[in-house]
């Protein structure tokens, strides 16, 4: 029932797909994404031809035969009879490796230099200040060569423990410091469950299985014994102490699965040219680590400290006038405010820190691009098909960690309804 | 780092039109030889005081530059390591590699290049410090060892614990120059690669005489200059130049009296047919006919680059051994020029 009629349809003309500002868009939108096309279409064909003048075929076959090269560090079992798809494996689970050592220490260290740059100690303030401006602006390269330098020359080579007048000394006993790297204890079990061999390509320890096991059921009896208290104080205003029984809960368990396993220490040994048993933490994987932690923790640093930056002082200052006081104001106030300017950009570092382990071959840490974009791909010659998988899998992982701090973001962000 | 020379290749891969055929074209319109070498071997390639670079593999990128365009120094010289140094012969970023480079079936044959002919014959040993007390490669059970990435050492290394049955730890390795300063901090036990560049990195230590080279020499390591696959012409270029310092030996033929014998035929027609004096070798692949006389020239025969870079003579000291004329129980031998 409108008053006004409809102007009358004008007919559409070839011309006015540029002169009519309802089609235009549209128009440049088209010829943007045919040129984007045909730009691919070009590249790829290109790059078929160029194949396959130089004689080289297109095809991941190399992949199943055998790699012939050994790798130091691996988390599965591999050999030089291995195949090439194997030594990738190994590579993505070393990168894998770091990337959680790292964003794990990162992400403490972080915290602490974000809140203590906020510290109104002169000291402590200006020496996290120190901290964060030289590692953010120094190359994260001359970082990790820096750290690798230091523990090949600095730290005693494993004979330096040998003999009657040794120059160097285990710690405790048990932990060897070595310029090839840190010799730690080992965890083993005497009356060990075995390992589950899964589809036969890899094992699975049962013994850590059940020890996780034993902790994540340990964390959901805790939480519901929390959601007890909860209600209990709903109901009553009188909150439970259950802080104990709740400690007890998480730690006992995992606890009884180690007594009931046999959980024992085995302390590295000097045999022949190297120590023998315990865990050997290479100087590559320590150099990767400490660079990548420091590096990327200056950063998370100022992400953190912008972030209780953010949440205005008023919120503190009403915190207060309703009695709270400053660790609670700061838990159940600040935190969960600044958490929500915090994850963003969070997420961000944590992908470069993944990204960035791939400068691992600069100290002989074998990552994936050391394996497969390393010496695989130096063997076989295979650059196209190696590089491919390289990037499609440092996708898969950037987009992962996305996925899982978006959601992680879509609980802690404001809640609008 | 050196990942974006393998990238860049990769991308010119995808990018530029392959270099493939007319190589010896190209070479002379850019008047400028694209060399690839290693990024530093004492003796072998290695940059002088004045920043020129010299050695015994770049000897013959310097005689291919002379053959091809009159001038020795018209070469650039592009660094690679093991691992970039394939790409960069495939993309077309480098005409020649000349770069102690094991010749083996797989790199002819499935890496698509041609391998044209042999400028040193080698194999893969251990050096190790004397105060270890080891004296043979198979007491090195467990030892940790440094190893250059992407050669065929790391291939042979491998294969050699195995069938001994041996465990060992590697340390992978860009460069020698890395290879060397984790050697000498202690933080491998051996060091492996070539004999010969086992004998060129010790020459440069300060207490050369601490360390051992042990006896085995565990692989066949024939190292030489190579071309891509599929441009012959180029290939045969290569191959005759390397050819001509070889011959020019056996035949007598230095630096110092290469000029004069070029000027009129001699009493000797395989001289004269390599000098140009006789018939005309050159104009069938392309070049003058004073193509060889002028590499002659610029770098001296096979025993005189051998004599000056690595000879007894030099730090680095190494015998000629296999790598003497085949009258002299070696295993140097070009075929005829004829």
């Amino acid at each position: 029932m409108t008053a006004t009629a409809d102007p009358p349809r004008e007919a559409f003309r070839l011309g006015m797909l540029l002169s009519d500002t309802r089609y235009r868009s549209i128009t440049i939108q088209i010829i943007v994404l045919a040129l984007v096309v045909l730009g691919f279409a070009w590249l790829v064909d290109n790059t078929i031809r160029n194949l396959e003048q130089l004689g080289k075929g297109f095809s991941f076959a190399f992949l199943w035969a055998q790699s012939n090269y050994d790798i130091n560090q691996k988390l599965i079992a591999y050999d030089s009879t291995s195949t090439h798809a194997r030594a990738a494996a190994v590579g993505i689970l070393n990168t894998l490796l770091l990337a959680v050592l790292g964003c794990a220490t990162a992400t403490i260290i972080g915290i602490l230099a974000g809140v203590l740059r906020l510290s109104r100690n002169w000291l402590v303030g200006r020496l996290m200040t120190v901290y964060v401006e030289g590692f953010r602006n120094v190359p994260l390269l001359l970082w990790i060569l820096l750290i690798a330098a230091a523990v090949n020359e600095t730290l005693p080579p494993p004979s330096a423990f040998r003999g009657e007048n040794a120059t160097a000394q285990m710690l405790w006993g048990s932990v060897a410091l070595t310029n090839r790297g840190f010799y730690i204890p080992e965890p083993m079990f005497s009356r060990s469950l075995g390992d589950l061999s899964v589809f036969g390509l890899f094992n699975i320890s049962l013994d850590f299985m059940a020890i996780l096991g034993a902790l994540i059921a340990g964390i959901w009896a805790s939480a519901r014994v929390g959601d007890w208290a909860t209600r209990r104080q709903f109901e009553t205003g009188v909150r439970p102490a259950v802080f104990w029984p709740r400690l007890g809960l998480v730690v006992l368990p995992p606890l009884a699965v180690l007594v009931a396993l046999g959980f024992h220490l085995v302390p590295p040994e000097l045999r022949g040219f190297n120590f023998r048993g315990g865990i050997h933490m290479r100087d590559s994987l320590i150099a990767m680590w400490v660079a990548l932690s420091l590096y990327t923790g200056a950063f998370i640093a100022e992400i953190v400290r912008g972030g209780i930056l953010a949440v205005p002082h008023g919120q503190t200052e009403a915190a207060y006038s309703l009695g709270l006081g400053p660790t609670l104001t700061m838990r159940l106030v600040i935190l969960p405010q600044a958490l929500r300017v915090i994850i963003p950009p969070l997420i961000s570092q944590y992908l470069n820190l993944t990204k960035n382990s791939s400068l691992a071959i600069a100290v002989g840490y074998m990552d994936v691009t050391g394996t497969l974009g390393g010496i695989t791909l130096n063997q076989t010659g295979r650059e196209m098909e190696c590089l491919l998988l390289l990037m499609a899998f440092y996708l898969i992982v950037s987009l992962t960690i996305s996925a899982v701090m978006n959601a992680y973001n879509q609980r802690v962000k404001l809640k609008e309804r | 780092m050196r990942k974006i020379t393998v990238l860049a290749a990769t991308a010119a891969i995808g990018l530029g039109a392959a270099a493939q055929a007319a190589t010896l074209e190209e070479v002379k319109a850019r008047g400028q030889l694209n060399c690839g070498v290693a990024t530093g071997v004492p003796g072998f390639a290695f940059t002088d005081a004045s920043g020129e670079w010299d050695g015994f593999d770049v000897a013959v990128c310097r005689a291919v530059a002379a053959a091809v365009l009159g001038d020795p120094k018209a070469v650039k010289f592009v660094p690679t390591t093991g691992k970039t140094r394939f790409t960069a012969l495939a993309s077309g970023e480098v005409d020649m590699l000349s770069r102690n480079t094991t010749w083996t079936f797989s790199r002819d044959v499935d890496l698509k290049f041609d391998f044209v002919g042999i400028n040193y014959y080698d194999g893969q040993g251990f050096m190790v410090r004397k105060d270890l007390g080891v004296t043979s490669a198979k007491e090195l059970d467990g030892a940790t060892v440094c190893i250059q990435t992407g050669t065929t050492t790391e291939l042979n290394l491998a294969d050699f614990f195995r069938i001994n049955n041996m465990s060992y730890e590697p340390v992978p390795i860009e460069t020698n120059a890395e290879a060397q300063q984790k050697y000498l901090a202690n933080a491998c036990d051996v060091y492996t690669t070539d004999a010969s560049g086992l004998a060129a990195t010790r020459a440069t230590f300060e207490d050369a005489a601490n360390h051992i080279i042990l006896p085995e020499i565990i692989s066949k390591e024939p190292l030489g200059p190579l071309v891509r696959h599929g441009d012959n012409e180029w290939g045969d270029i290569v191959r005759w130049t390397l050819n001509a310092l070889i011959a020019a030996e056996e035949l007598g033929i230095t630096s110092a009296n290469v000029m004069e014998m070029a000027k009129a035929p001699t009493s000797n027609p395989e001289i004269n047919r390599m000098l140009g004096t006789e018939g005309n070798l050159g104009a069938m692949m392309g070049l003058d006919k004073d193509w060889a006389a002028r590499a002659i020239a610029a770098v001296g025969n096979y025993g005189e680059i051998f004599e000056r870079y690595i000879g007894e003579k030099t730090p680095i000291g190494l015998p000629r051994g296999l790598n003497a004329q085949w009258t002299q129980g070696g295993l140097m031998y070009s075929p005829p020029f004829r």
